[in-house]
This record gives C-alpha cells, structure tokens and sequence, in this order.
C-alpha cells in the first residue's frame, strides 16, 4: 500500500512541531518487534509508514514481525535479556505490570518532559491510557487498540424471525437469540454464539463477561486479583450455562483462530471478536453481517484490548527520543485515521475522529463506530504482575469450566489460590 | 534358532485356502493406513489451488487457482526463509560429516585407554538430545554472543551421536586387509581415511545425510526460541509466525505456504525414493 | 607408535567431544546446576534455595498433569507407532498392489515439518465442518465433535498426530531390515509348510530384535521430544489436558522466563531419559542379537 501524499505530508507537519532538540540528534536505524502474522495485509500498512517516516526524518524504522501478542512477548524479553534486544516493541497493554518489573522499560517522562509532551499524551482516550499509567508515569503509547464487539450475520437473524437491526443487548437477550439461532440437528448445523477460549483470549473474554456485570478483576497496581468474588463467579456462570444448560456455544475450548472462519462459514451466528476484524469479515462475508457492542447483564458493557508501543531501556538517549519522534508520528490524528480505515482497530485520539478523512469513512460504513461508541463502557484487561503466569491461572480454570470438569465456584476458587500464589511476593510492599 | 522353529512349524498344515481372504483384507487396511498417511497433503494441496471459500466445502466444479501461492509468497519473506534454510541444513550437514568421520574412525579402528568410556559419553546424546536442554543451551548461546544467529541454531547438533555411531559401525565392517594395504603404499591414516573408509561408507552418508536434511529441515522448537528476525529465522519458524493470525485462520493460504515450504524435500524424496530406501539397507541401520 | 597415534587420536576426537561436551554434557550438568538457585528478577539477584525448586514442582498441579499425560503419551505413541510401523514394512515389502504408491503415502509425513502440518490437523479436528466430523457424521451418523477443545479427547488426538508423523520413518528402518533376512530362510519355512503366521513369529520377528531395539530409542527420545504440533495446535490446553514436560519446560523457561524451574524441571525429564535408556540398554540388549 502506499500513503497518500497529503497525509504524509499532514502527518509531517505533526511531528515538526515536536521540540528542536528531538531533531538534532543522530539516529540512523531503530529497530522494533511488531505482533502480527506476516500473513494479513496489517504488515504492508505498517511498512508503509515506516517508509514515510524515513522519507520525513531520515531514520530508518525496521519492522520484525513475530507472531502473534504471546510470541512477540517472549521474543522481545529474550532478546533484550540476551542483550539484542529491539528499541521498541509493540506489546500487550496489559503487559504493562510485568515488564516494569522486570525493569527493562524507559517510561515517557524520563525521555521528554517538556509541557508539549505532556499535552501530547493527555490527548488520547482515557480508556486506552488505563494500561499506560503507573506510579506516576506513563509506560506505553496507545496504538494498536480494539474493543471486543460481536459480528452477527444478519441473514440468519431473518431466517429465524430476529430483527436483524435490533442485536441482542443484554444476557437475556442474547440467550433468546442463541437459542433461536442455534440449530444442532442435521446438516448444516450452526452455534447461536462463539466466544474464544484458548490460551491467550480466553482472560479477555472473560475480562468483558466481568465487566458486564460491573466487576474488574484486578486492582490498579496489578497485584491484586479479584476471581472469586460473586459477580466473577457469576460471570462464569454465565459462560458454563451458555454452554451447557442453553447450549447456544460449543462446549470445550475454541480456538480464537477458528472464530473468523466459523462466522465466514455459517457455523456460527455471532462470534465474540475484535474490531481488528471489521476489515476482513467485510472483505470476505458472502453474505449481510452487523457489528454492535458486547451485551451486558443489564446492558452492554465491553472489554479494551490490544497492544502499546513501549520503549526499552537498552535504547541509548537519542533512540528512544527518535522512537518518541516515530510514536508521535503514528498516533498523528491523519495517520491514526488512516490505521483505522484500512484495519478496523480504533484510531486512539478524538482529534483523530475529528478528521475528513475518518469521518467521510463513518458516513459511509457506520459500523466502523460501533467500537468508539463501547468506549464509555468499555473497562481495561486483566494487567498484573507476572501477567503471563496469572493468566495462565484464570485460562486453565476458564478452560475446565467450558470442558465441565469443574463448578463456576470450584474454577474461580482454583485460580484465585493460583493466581494468590504467583502474586504473593508482589503484595509485601 | 530360526532352524528349530521351522522344524516345529513343519508339523503343523498350513491353512492354505483361506489365504486370499487373508490377502483381500490385508490389501484393503494397508489402502486404509496409507489413505489416512497421504490425507493431510491431499487436503493440503486441494485447499491450496481453489479460492479461500472453497477451502473447506470440497466442490468438485470449485474454481481452480494459483493465486494462494502467490498471495503467501508475497505476504511473508519465503525466500529469505528458504535461504536461511539451506544455509542452516548444508552446514550442519558439513560439519556432521567431518567431525562424526574423524570421530568415528577413531573410535572404530583406534584402542587407546579410556576409548570405551570415552564412546560411552558420546552415546548419552543419543538419549540427552540437545532439544530438551533448552534453557541452558539459550545461556550458553548468549555468553557467546550468538543469539539471533543461523550458527547459533546448528552448532549443539554438528557433533551428532547418532552419526558417530553410524559410522562407527560402518567402519567397523571395512577389511583391516585394505587398510593394510592402503599403508604399504604409504598412505598417512588421513589419506587411509579419504581413499579407503569414506568411499566404502557411502550408503551410510546418503542414509545419514538424508535423516539430517529431513530432521533440520522441520526442526522448530531450539530455532524458534533461538532465532528473533527474519535474517535468520528458518521455514519452519517463519512458517509459525506467518500462521498465528489475528484475524483467524486462512486455510487456503496455510495449505499453500505449507507445500511451498515442504516442497524441496518432497520433491527430493520422490525422485530419489527408491535409492533414499537401499541407502538405508545398504547402511546397514538395522 | 602407539603413542603417535594416541595423540592422532586426540586430534580428531577433538572438534566433535568439544562440541558435544560443550552443548550435552556441560548444559546438563549446569542445569543441575542452576536448579538449587532462584530466578534473578528485575533488581533480585539470584540466590542458593537448595532443592526448594523440586519440592516447588512436586507441589504444582500443572507440573503433574504434565508428567501423567506424558506418560500416557509415551505409553501411547510408542507401541503404537512400532507396530504400525512393523505392519507398514511388511504391507510394503509384500506383493501387495500398489506398494510403490503406498511407500510414498506411508513415508510423506517423515517430510513434512509439524509445524506446517499442524495447521492441516487442527482444520481435521475442527468441529462441524472439519474433515474428521464429516467422516464420522458419514460413516456413523456421529454428531460434532470437539475434537481438541475437551479433555476427553485433545490428547488423544495429539496422539494420534505423533504417530501419523514417526511411523512411516520407523517403516523405513524395518524394511531395509525385512529386505536383508535371506530369503533361503523362506523358501526353508515354505518347504517346510509351516503357516505365514508362523513364520512371521518364529523368523521374521526373531531377526528384527536389533532394528526394533534402535526404534525403540528413537520413539522414546521422540515421546518427550515430539511437541511442535502442541506448542501450535493447543499450547497443553485445555486446562493442561495436553501439557507435556517439554511444552511446560518451554512455557515455564520462555514464557514466564522462570529459568529456574525450568531447570529443575529439566532435570527431571533428564532423569527419566537416563532411566529409561539404562533399563534399554542393561536389560533388553541382552535379549537381542546384536552385532
């Protein structure tokens, strides 16, 4: 893909009005771990504008795709801990805990803390800075962002008598949808709902059923978890009954990669998903697909998710102002208007909303609002210290409740004393 | 041994009329076994040459196409992969032969103290393979300053075990008359080395080399670990990478890139089967 | 000159035994090691827990759903992919119509990297319109299945994908072994009219002692080496119903970078590799013939 002129040139005039001393330094080549697959067309995009960043500055911005968030991760740790670490590296916001502990992270502030900074940074949505602050600072810039919202194929609403313009909006709502929607017997059977719960999805998942009943599963310092309290057990109640009692999602874990291709294939009637999706489910639908936000037990309440660009300690001075520099760019109001059109993944300031661009965009596929619009109901996932480990803890219980091999009380229970014991060494001060 | 069982046999009858049955249902399971082995690049190859949503209907009229091959060859760098490949496995292959023959000959034909334990602790990696040493070889790597390197991804395997052992019992089977002979020409152990053992052994190299190739060539786990950019991941690392999607599974595409990148072996392996199979009898692995 | 050549000896031993040590035997015992210290995190520097992080492990749940299901896992795929294959060898090395054909069938999965083929079986196993769910909704009327999405059923199926990949490269060693027995030893047998049955049993069987011994290694080697297609398809779920040592051992050094039960978890794997090899090579190398 190549930029358009304007928006290069847009996006220019944004980052030239960074402080002069940004400029002055010399900095030939960064190099940064991105997560996601070679395969779609997000690798391309991303190339782009590293081109379009050196046409402006001179620094060139090398790419190295490395699969998907949990791969990147481990990719990036090990490389820095084996001293041939990246500069900066696009990870999961709710990393954010972990990798302050491990103490390999340059936080904004200490890079540049000029006023313009600071004003720069207060310009993006609250929602996604939620996974950046910590003890003062400001860890990560908010870039590749999503909410989980669902995708239901509006054909299917018809055939079974559903308003396809009217989705399901509470847990009531959706369970009588699911079970007009599910048809088991026969050829062609089809699930009414899908959610992912394999490793790595099934803690943001379960992040957005807590929030629907108006529960956060981790204090703010990310040491501690809340997965036995009532209304998480309840959430997972939810989940188990969805599967067993009303049947309208399969038993078992389902694999996140599955869910594009089910929906695509008419085996399921809505999946739970990113906005990263919108581009490609629109791209490749045969047939007539809505997006809304997530339900809710009362009403809809969603999830944030997705990655932060963090910049690493092993960067010399001048390189992590040239990442700045290169943040700066990305998160320009032209260029985040930009992302958000060709992917689906929200553009992560208001004033990039406020563009001709994005709104020409709005006006003529409205579901592309549909995620901006869940971000007043949307809470942050599930960020602690030792992240992997206490995710490692909830998945495993998640994934024997959907299995029925353990009570919602029984699973919650267990990864809460898990979890405990990972965080114990956090909690003494 | 076998002699008194045949003498045993002999009084029984054999129940001769009923061998064709016998042969029909043996017919049809080894049809079955070898329809179920085959099934995975079937499927592959059909998912490959029809369109995305054909993927997983098996139309018999769907539209055929080259267009996956073209689309995965341009979304990920295959041929830098490929590259990194080959690079990886001639090296290793290189390394094994030189160090496992000069080991091997040793201890074939040498008898000095300590041989035999010596050998002993060679064949502990035949069990303590270095892939479940994970960890420490990573520390290992990164005091050397390797990570990130295709050295980095052959070095724990270029002394094999298995090879030294191969050609060990190789060696072992050459006359003492030809080497004796080889020296009353005045050839120095290296020469006897080159124009007597290496050439005898040939089999055993093409068997070995093959195993090698096949092994490195689909080694994932030490490389994944290992490895951090393109310069030099292997196929299969990059493969991984370019399969975990966040927007979900394409099959056609994954069919695609998995026979691009499984192509140079099985395409070796079916023009050289019939020898790839008497390498191996002739080697004497048995 | 026994003693030139001594020294000869040494020089060419060299580059492999540095090697070799280098990366088998020094890890392993640095493992050891590195197992009787904490994890150093962030500012804490690593410091001596004596076997704090064994008695740690034996107290972790994942740690011994992941030895059992190993242990399945051996007990599984070892005999299995063996006799299937003994049979393959034989099927092939018979008259049987196509041979040719199915040689190449049998031995393709040697080729094909697990990671790439991965990927195909995990679109077998998918529910509804997966290749398997199609078979059995054909063939008996089965509904869907989640094939690696219940615990019942997701090792079995990695299983099932371990045995698909080894058994057509154990095949080749039994055929090249099948095709040495001197067929003077046939003719014998038939002369005799002893029953095929028979001479399975009492010629075929007996002769390949040494080439089942070698398998033998390599498919217990493989059974706690063979995880690629876990590490992609499952990552040990669900709740740990495919956990084997070596994917925790990944997870535990490589995603939660805590080296140090990492290596006391080595270890034990290490241990049970030496356990199992001793028990192959003191007890059952008597019972065959080995050259």
């Amino acid at each position: 893909m190549t930029l358009t002129r304007r928006t290069a040139l847009a996006a220019a005039a944004a980052t030239l009005a960074a402080p002069a001393v940004l400029r002055a330094q010399q900095v030939r080549e960064l190099t940064f771990y991105y997560p996601i697959a070679i395969g779609g067309p997000v690798p391309r995009i991303i190339d782009g504008y590293c081109e379009a960043f050196q046409r402006e500055s001179g620094i060139t911005v090398k790419p190295v795709y490395s699969g998907f968030y949990g791969e990147t991760l481990t990719k990036a740790v090990t490389a820095i801990r084996g001293g041939t670490g990246p500069h900066f590296s696009v990870l999961l916001a709710a990393e954010l805990h972990s990798l302050r502990d491990m103490d390999i992270l340059a936080p904004i502030e200490d890079i540049d803390n000029s006023a313009e900074t600071k004003a720069w940074l207060s310009g993006f949505f609250p929602a996604f800075m939620a996974n950046s602050l910590a003890e003062g600072k400001t860890w990560s810039v908010p870039f590749q962002r999503s909410t989980s919202i669902y995708f239901y194929n509006k054909a299917m609403f018809r055939e079974v008598g559903l308003n396809p313009d009217a989705p399901p909006r509470t847990w009531a709502e959706l369970v009588d949808a699911g079970k007009k929607l599910t048809r088991r017997e026969g050829a062609g059977g089809r699930w009414g709902v899908q959610l992912a719960t394999n490793h790595g999805t099934a803690q943001w998942t379960f992040g957005a059923l807590c929030n629907q009943v108006n529960h956060t599963l981790m204090n703010e310092a990310g040491t501690e978890v809340y997965f036995n309290h009532p209304r998480a057990i309840e959430a997972a109640s939810f989940w188990r009954d969805m599967a067993f009692t009303h049947q309208i999602t399969p038993q078992g874990v389902t694999e996140w990669a599955v869910l594009a291709p089910n929906f695509l294939q008419g085996t399921a009637a809505m999946i739970w998903s990113t906005t990263g999706n919108l581009t490609n489910v629109r791209t490749n639908a045969s047939f007539e697909f809505g997006v809304a936000g997530l339900p809710g037990k009362e009403a809809p309440r969603t999830v944030v998710g997705g990655g932060n660009l963090y910049i690493f300690k092993n960067a010399n001075p001048a390189e992590r102002q040239a990442v700045l520099r290169f943040a700066r760019f990305l998160t320009s109001p032209e260029l985040a208007a930009d992302w958000c059109i060709k992917t689906g993944y929200l553009a992560v300031r208001p004033d990039a909303w406020e563009t001709e661009a994005l709104k020409r965009y709005t006006a003529e596929f409205p579901p592309a609002l549909v995620a901006k619009e869940q971000l007043p109901v949307a809470t942050g996932e599930l960020s602690t210290y030792e992240n992997q480990r206490v995710y490692k803890a909830l998945n495993d219980n998640l994934q024997a409740l959907l299995t029925g091999s353990k009570s919602a009380q029984q699973a919650m229970a267990d990864a809460q004393a898990e979890a405990d014991r990972v965080l114990r060494p956090f909690r003494r001060g | 041994m076998s002699g008194t069982a045949i003498t045993a046999a002999a009084t029984e009858t054999a129940p001769l009329p009923r061998f064709d049955l016998w042969v029909w249902i043996e017919t049809a399971a080894a049809w079955l076994f070898g329809i179920v082995w085959i099934a995975p690049l079937l499927y592959a190859v059909w998912a490959a040459i029809h369109p995305t949503g054909y993927a997983t209907t098996f139309d018999l009229f769907a539209p055929l196409t080259l267009e996956n091959f073209a689309t995965a060859w341009v979304s990920a760098p295959f041929a830098r992969y490929f590259l990194n490949t080959f690079l990886l496995v001639t090296m290793i292959l290189v390394a094994q032969f030189v160090l496992c023959t000069l080991a091997a000959f040793v201890f074939a034909r040498a008898d000095f103290p300590g041989a035999g334990i010596l050998f002993a602790l060679v064949l502990v990696q035949l069990m303590i393979t270095p892939d479940v040493l994970l960890v420490e070889n990573y520390r290992t790597m990164s005091a050397l300053g390797l990570v990130d390197t295709i050295l980095a991804i052959g070095l724990p395997y270029m002394a094999s075990a298995f090879g030294i052992f191969l050609l060990r019992q190789t060696f072992k089977q050459v006359p003492l008359e030809l080497e004796e002979a080889a020296r009353v020409e005045g050839c120095g152990t290296m020469a006897i080395l080159l124009r007597v053992y290496v050439p005898l052994a040939k089999p055993t190299y093409l068997a070995y080399g093959l195993v090698s190739v096949s092994f490195h060539w689909n080694n994932f786990l030490w490389p994944l670990v290992i490895t951090n950019s393109v310069e030099t991941r292997p196929l299969t690392v990059g493969l991984a990478v370019f399969a975990t999607l966040d927007q979900g599974i394409d099959w056609a595409i994954i069919s695609a890139a998995t026979l691009m990148t499984s192509a140079p072996l099985l395409l070796g392996f079916l023009l050289f089967q019939r020898q790839f199979v008497q390498s191996f009898m002739r080697a004497g692995i048995k | 000159m026994p003693r030139r050549t001594t020294i000869h000896a040494w020089l060419m031993l060299t580059p492999a035994l540095v090697l070799l040590f280098g990366f088998t035997h020094y890890p392993a015992v640095a493992t050891f090691w590195h197992s009787l210290f904490s994890t150093p995190r962030g500012s804490r520097p690593a410091r001596w827990v004596g076997f704090e992080n064994y008695t740690y492990l034996f107290e972790d749940p994942v740690f011994l759903q992941a030895l059992w299901n190993n242990a399945i896992y051996a007990l599984a795929t070892i005999p299995l992919s063996i006799a299937i294959a003994l049979a393959m060898a034989l099927w092939v090395n018979s008259r049987i119509a196509g041979r040719t054909a199915l040689r190449m069938a049998y031995f393709t999965p040697t080729v094909l990297p697990m990671i790439a083929v991965a990927n195909l079986w995990l679109f077998f196993y998918t529910p509804d319109y997966g290749l398997l769910d199609r078979v059995t909704a054909a063939l008996f009327g089965w509904g869907p299945t989640n094939w690696i999405g219940s615990r019942e059923t997701a090792l079995g199926a990695m299983i099932a994908v371990a045995v698909w990949k080894e058994a057509g490269f154990f095949m080749i060693f039994y055929l090249a072994a099948l095709q040495a027995i001197p067929p003077s030893l046939y003719e014998a047998a038939a002369i005799e009219g002893a029953s095929r049955a028979r001479v399975f049993w009492r010629v075929t069987v007996p002769l390949l002692g040494p080439t089942t011994l070698f398998i033998l290694v390599n498919a217990v080697i493989n059974a706690f080496r063979l995880v690629d297609h876990i590490i992609v398809m499952t990552r040990g779920g669900p709740d740990n119903a495919t956990a084997l040592l070596l994917t925790y051992i990944y997870e535990l050094g490589f995603r939660f970078w805590d080296t140090a039960s990492a290596s006391a978890l080595t270890m034990i794997l290490l241990a049970i590799l030496a356990a199992t090899a001793a028990f192959q090579f003191l007890v059952l190398e008597r019972r065959v013939h080995y050259r």
